[in-house]
Order: C-alpha cells, then sequence, then structure tokens
C-alpha cells in the first residue's frame, strides 16, 4: 500500500507549522540526548568503577567453612582477623584439589586460582614489618588478578626462593630489585627471598602487605602443609558472580562468597544510580510526549478546514489518522537521530574536558548501539503514542463543519 | 437516458430526539439524468446546502434513500461511502476550499493522490490539462493566495473534474464573484458539460444564470418543486 498520500500532507502540515514543528523537534533532540548522554555516562563510568574494584579482587572466593571474619576487600579487617587468629593453625582447605576441579568445570568460571595467605615478618637488617604472605600458583593467579598490569619492575614470575613485593614495602624496607629479604614464620623459621618484581596496585596497605611466594613455600611457612586458605575464582559474568558462588557453597559446603557481595556498598550505590538515571528517563519520556501529543493538539484544530476539505474529496478516517501519527512518527524518528548526533557530541565534549587528575582518560565518547537502538525504537513509538490522541480527534472531524464555516 | 442519481423521500433533521428537533427536508425526490445540468434555487437557509451535503454522501439523510451511479448508499460503511464519494462525485464552494500549502496543481492533483489513482506523472498531467482548460496554465505553481477569487474558483473546479466524476456539485460557486467573473465561470461550467458530458447541479441565487440550465429545481418550506 502506498502511504504517499500520508506523507505528503504529513510533511506539508509540519511545514506549516514551522515554528512549532522546530520546537517540538529540539524538544525530542533534547529528550533523546539527555537519555543517551547520562545512560553512556553511568554506564562507562560504573563499567570503570567495577573494572578498578575487580582487577585486583577475585569475583568469588571460597573459603574455610568457619572461617568468616577474613575478607580480603578490607585490609584493616585483615589485619584484626589475622590478630585474633594468632597462636590457632591457620584454617585451611584441605582436599582443596578436588574443590578447585569442581570450580574448573563449572560452567561460567573463567579461571581458578588456589592461595596459601597468612601473617609473616618481612625483614632486611635495616626493619621488620608485619605482612601477608601470599602463597600462589604464578600463572593460575595471573588469570585471577593480572599482576602484569602493576608491576613496576621486574616480572611476576616467581621462582622457588623469590618473591614479589609492593612498592610502599620495598620503599619501607630501603630494598630494591634484586635485593634479598628475608621471611619470618610465626613458628620462628626463617626464609630468604630475592626479589624479582615490584608492583603498585592502586592501594598503599596493599603495597605495604602483600608479599607473594610460591604455593609449596608459603604452605610450609604458615604450616598449613598441602592446604590453602583460599581459593580465588573468576567468572565470565560478572552480574551471575552471586549466584555461582551460592550454588558452589552448596556443592562444597565451604564459605563462598562472591564480590557482589563483599562489596554490597558500592553495588547499592551504583543500584541507586541506576534508578536515579531510570526515573530521570521515564520523565523525560513523559515530558517528551505530552510536548508532541499538544502540539498535535493544536495542530488539527487548526487544520479541521483542510481536513474536511481533504475528507470531502474522498480521504478515509484511516487516512488522516495515519497523517497525524506520521506527523509524530517523524518526530520521533527525526528527533532521535537528532538526538543520537548531540548525544555524541556532548560525550566527546564530557570526555575532553574530564581527565584524571594525571591526563590518563577517564571516559571515552562512544555509543553503545544497542542504547541508540533502544532509544531510537522508543522515541518513534513515543511520537506514534503521543499523536494517537490528536491523530484520533482529527479522523473523527466532521467535513460539513469544516465546509461550512 | 439512465439517472446518475436518483433521491426517494429525503428526510433531514437536527437535533434529533431533542425538545428543538426541526426538518429542514421534508422528502424530497428528484432524478438527475447523466449529463443534464441543473440548477438549484431557493431562499436563503432553506436547506440548499443541507440537501447538496446530502447527495454529496457528506452528511446522512434522516431517512429517505439515495442512489448514486446505480449504487444505494443504505448501509454501507464510513470508508466505502468516502470512497464512493471520491470516485463520483466533484465539490465546488462557494468558497473555494483550496488547500494554501499547496500549490495549484497540487490542489488539483490531491483527490488522485488521495485515491491512488494515477501515477504521479499522469496526474500531473492531467491536472496540468485541467488547469489548461480552465485557463489557467500560467498559474500551475501559484499558491491559492496568490491567486484571484476567480481563479481560485477555477481552480476548484479543476480539481472537481480531476478524476472525471459523473456528477458535480456546485454550491454557489459564483456567490462570492462580481458579475463578470460568475459569467465566466458559469460559461466554464457550461462547457465542461457540453464537451464531457459531466452532469452539474449548481446552487444559485442569480435567477438569470439558473435560467440558462437546462433545467431547475426550487426548494422552498423543505419541498422541492421543479421550476422548468
Ligand atoms: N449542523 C446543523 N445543525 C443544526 N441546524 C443546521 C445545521 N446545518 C444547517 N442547519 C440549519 O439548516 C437550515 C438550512 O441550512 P442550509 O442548508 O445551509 O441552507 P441554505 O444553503 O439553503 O442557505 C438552516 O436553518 C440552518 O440553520
Ligand atoms: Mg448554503
Amino acid at each position: 500500500m502506498s502511504l504517499a498520500f500520508e506523507w505528503l500532507l504529513a510533511i506539508r502540515f509540519l511545514k506549516e507549522g514551522r515554528m512549532q514543528s522546530w520546537l517540538i523537534l529540539a524538544g525530542v533532540t533534547g529528550g533523546v540526548a539527555i537519555i543517551i548522554f547520562l545512560t553512556q555516562l553511568i554506564n562507562q563510568l560504573q563499567g570503570t568503577i567495577i573494572d578498578r574494584v575487580l582487577s585486583s579482587q577475585a569475583h568469588i572466593v571460597m573459603r574455610p567453612a568457619e572461617e568468616a571474619v577474613l575478607r580480603f576487600d578490607q585490609a584493616d579487617t585483615l589485619t584484626a582477623a589475622l590478630i585474633q587468629q594468632r597462636g590457632q593453625r591457620l584454617r585451611s582447605i584441605d582436599q582443596w584439589e578436588s574443590f578447585a576441579q569442581l570450580a574448573r568445570t563449572t560452567p561460567g568460571i573463567k579461571a581458578v586460582s588456589p592461595l596459601a595467605t597468612g601473617p609473616v615478618f618481612a625483614r632486611n637488617n635495616l626493619a621488620s614489618k608485619s605482612v601477608v604472605l601470599m602463597g600462589i600458583v604464578p600463572e593460575d593467579y595471573l588469570n585471577v588478578v593480572n599482576m602484569n598490569r602493576y608491576l613496576v619492575k621486574g616480572r611476576f614470575d616467581i621462582g622457588s626462593e623469590q618473591t614479589v613485593i609492593g612498592t610502599e614495602l620495598a620503599k619501607d624496607l630501603g630494598v630494591n630489585l634484586g635485593d634479598r629479604i628475608q621471611v619470618v614464620s610465626e613458628s620462628g623459621v626463617v626464609q630468604n627471598l630475592t626479589i624479582v618484581g615490584l608492583f603498585d596496585i592502586n592501594n598503599k596497605d596493599l603495597n605495604k602487605r602483600w608479599v607473594f611466594t610460591q604455593l609449596r613455600l608459603a604452605q610450609s611457612l604458615l604450616n598449613i602443609p598441602g592446604g590453602v586458605s583460599s581459593i580465588d575464582l573468576t567468572v565470565h559474568d560478572l552480574f551471575g558472580a552471586k549466584l555461582l558462588a551460592q550454588r558452589l557453597s552448596k556443592q562444597t559446603g565451604l564459605l563462598v562468597e562472591s564480590w557482589m557481595e563483599t562489596n554490597s556498598g558500592l553495588l547499592n550505590a551504583l543500584s541507586n544510580q541506576t534508578v536515579t538515571n531510570n526515573l530521570i528517563r521515564v520523565f523525560v519520556v513523559i515530558i517528551v510526549a505530552l510536548g508532541i501529543a499538544s502540539v498535535l493538539v493544536v495542530s488539527v484544530v487548526q487544520k479541521q478546514k483542510e481536513i474536511g476539505i481533504l475528507r470531502a474529496m474522498g480521504a478515509t478516517q484511516q487516512q488522516v489518522l495515519r497523517i497525524f501519527l506520521m506527523q509524530g512518527a517523524i518526530f520521533g524518528s527525526l528527533g532521535s537521530l537528532m538526538g543520537v548526533s548531540l548525544a555524541f557530541a556532548l560525550l566527546t565534549l564530557f570526555a575532553s574536558i574530564y581527565k584524571a587528575p594525571n591526563g590518563s582518560i577517564m571516559f571515552t565518547a562512544q555509543l553503545d548501539p544497542n542504547l541508540v537502538v533502544m532509544a531510537s525504537i522508543v522515541a518513534l513509538l513515543v511520537g506514534i503514542l503521543a499523536a494517537l490522541l490528536p491523530a484520533r480527534r482529527a479522523a473523527r472531524m466532521d467535513p460539513v463543519q469544516a465546509i461550512r464555516s | 437516458m439512465n439517472p446518475i442519481l436518483q433521491l426517494k423521500h429525503i428526510r433531514k433533521s437536527y437535533n434529533i430526539g431533542t425538545s428543538i428537533e426541526t426538518e429542514i427536508l421534508h422528502g424530497i425526490d428528484i432524478e438527475l439524468s447523466s449529463g443534464s445540468f441543473s440548477a438549484l434555487t431557493g431562499p436563503s437557509g432553506s436547506g440548499k446546502s443541507t440537501l447538496l451535503n446530502i447527495i454529496g454522501l457528506l452528511e446522512p439523510p434522516t431517512s429517505g434513500e439515495l442512489i448514486i451511479a446505480g449504487q444505494s448508499t443504505q448501509n454501507i460503511g464510513d470508508d466505502q461511502l468516502t470512497k464512493l464519494r471520491g470516485l463520483n462525485i466533484g465539490f465546488v464552494f462557494q468558497f473555494h476550499h483550496l488547500l494554501p500549502a499547496f500549490n495549484a496543481l497540487e490542489n488539483v492533483m490531491m483527490p488522485s493522490i488521495i485515491h491512488r489513482h494515477l501515477e504521479r506523472q499522469a496526474a500531473e498531467k492531467r491536472a496540468q490539462q485541467l488547469l489548461g482548460a480552465v485557463g489557467l496554465a500560467q498559474a500551475l505553481y501559484k499558491k491559492p493566495n496568490e491567486l484571484s477569487g476567480g481563479m481560485q474558483q477555477r481552480v476548484a473546479i479543476a480539481r472537481a473534474l480531476m478524476l472525471n466524476p459523473p456528477l458535480v456539485l456546485a454550491d454557489e460557486p459564483t456567490g462570492n464573484l462580481d458579475t463578470h467573473s460568475a459569467d465566466e465561470i458559469f460559461k466554464l461550467l457550461e462547457h465542461i458539460n457540453q464537451t464531457e458530458g459531466i452532469s452539474f447541479l449548481i446552487v444559485t441565487h442569480d435567477m438569470q444564470l439558473a435560467r440558462r440550465c437546462g433545467q431547475g429545481f426550487h426548494l422552498v418550506d423543505g419541498q422541492l418543486t421543479q421550476s422548468f
């Protein structure tokens, strides 16, 4: 079916009411731009925040059942926990290989890394510091936390009598790459280690405390032979971590926590932000819809006579209806096209203005195609729906009334 | 000749069912043969426009039957009615009722565009011919507000002829024009009637013009009589 007549009239009517048309088009453009800009901004900033938080953290941590206090996201709590536990044997997962194997074969799990951690002292002839020994299998650990990203010097390739420590600890001990330090266990065992790498993980506390060694060495220093204190996991779907953790907990009887629980405060803040953004979106959509509807209502009244003439010449009610629905659709689609462009311009501007203090890029101007498509569809639908009432009014108008006047 | 239009006992009341219900047409019977050229006269307010609107299917009669081009209009839906109107009846009103946003050519093409009757090029060609025939070959691209009253009425006549309808209804087509222009328009209608064989029913106040028609109807007190 050809809609040539409807198009012709819709466009000519819009051109006739030039001022109104431009104003409402500007309104739709602004609305679409605000929605895309805000959503894109919030998504990207949230993405950046989550990325930063998770880059030095496992998505899921499996621990011995009763060890509820030990939390890695807060170093102070960690220290407290370590102090509390002093004197007792560290809790460990004893048949960790079978649990690790179970995790590895669970769909959705990306990487698995066993970890033996506990309190030790690090010292050289100058100073002695209380630190956390991180016994790892380097290739596994790298799959969970990409330490290469944070390495300032050396490499994260730890041999049997080697270690990688943080830049702050190196400063405290006055040591550098290639130097030796001693690690002293609670039971007094002393182990010499050569520093093969220095990391800066953007966290002063961890930079002071983490001392990486091979898993086996840590096991013997911490007196948990064959055991690990936790198994760290990463997942493919970040926001599916909680469910996976619950499943693994049920299967293993271990204490299994996801990043979503350990960072519940952050998640809350992010979800509040999302709620706010959704509210803004809803209001913008309503305002835009009301704007389109009111412009078209006025237009229908202004065009009363023309509509009557068209009806007298044989235009059906459906044709008249479509003329006005199309005007709504034109507002919606043209507005979304212009809105997307405006949003991109705003994002570009924003990206160029807001940079991290060190000048690095915090934000890149990019448009999520899904978001653009969604926004365009919504704008089109809102345009058509907003036009529905005025269009029906136009279609029902009595042609005789228009012609007699 | 077979009739293009038959009205049988057409009645029309306004405000039906209210305390001030008034019947304007008290049972009208007419038959117009195709190719006829008829005048409809009557005092102001006698219901001439109402009758014309009923014939043109713009408003329904309260009772009675209407047969256009052999088809009864009883019990047919609004869309079919609209279609029947568009294809069989051309309108010329006292006020030209052209679309201000469109030029003369587009206004004339409009019925064809509405009914998707002809391809755009064919429609444009026919519209040009019609405008030429009404003496407006030079004003194709002028908007209505750039034309004089007589010229506007000529455009409206060309538009009424666009789909080559068997019947054209004209409601005081010269009512708004000076005597000279009125005479010109009337001559044009006569010419079209004679050359194209299209039937005309013309409402007019001007008895001199009315007498130039083949037959005359007079509407008084809701009753129609044939005067000649
Ligand atoms: N929609 C309407 N509602 C009520 N009365 C109407 C309506 N349309 C016309 N009339 C009345 O019908 C009568 C005939 O009007 P009309 O057909 O315009 O007469 P004419 O064209 O002969 O001057 C007038 O009295 C007019 O007031
Ligand atoms: Mg009248």
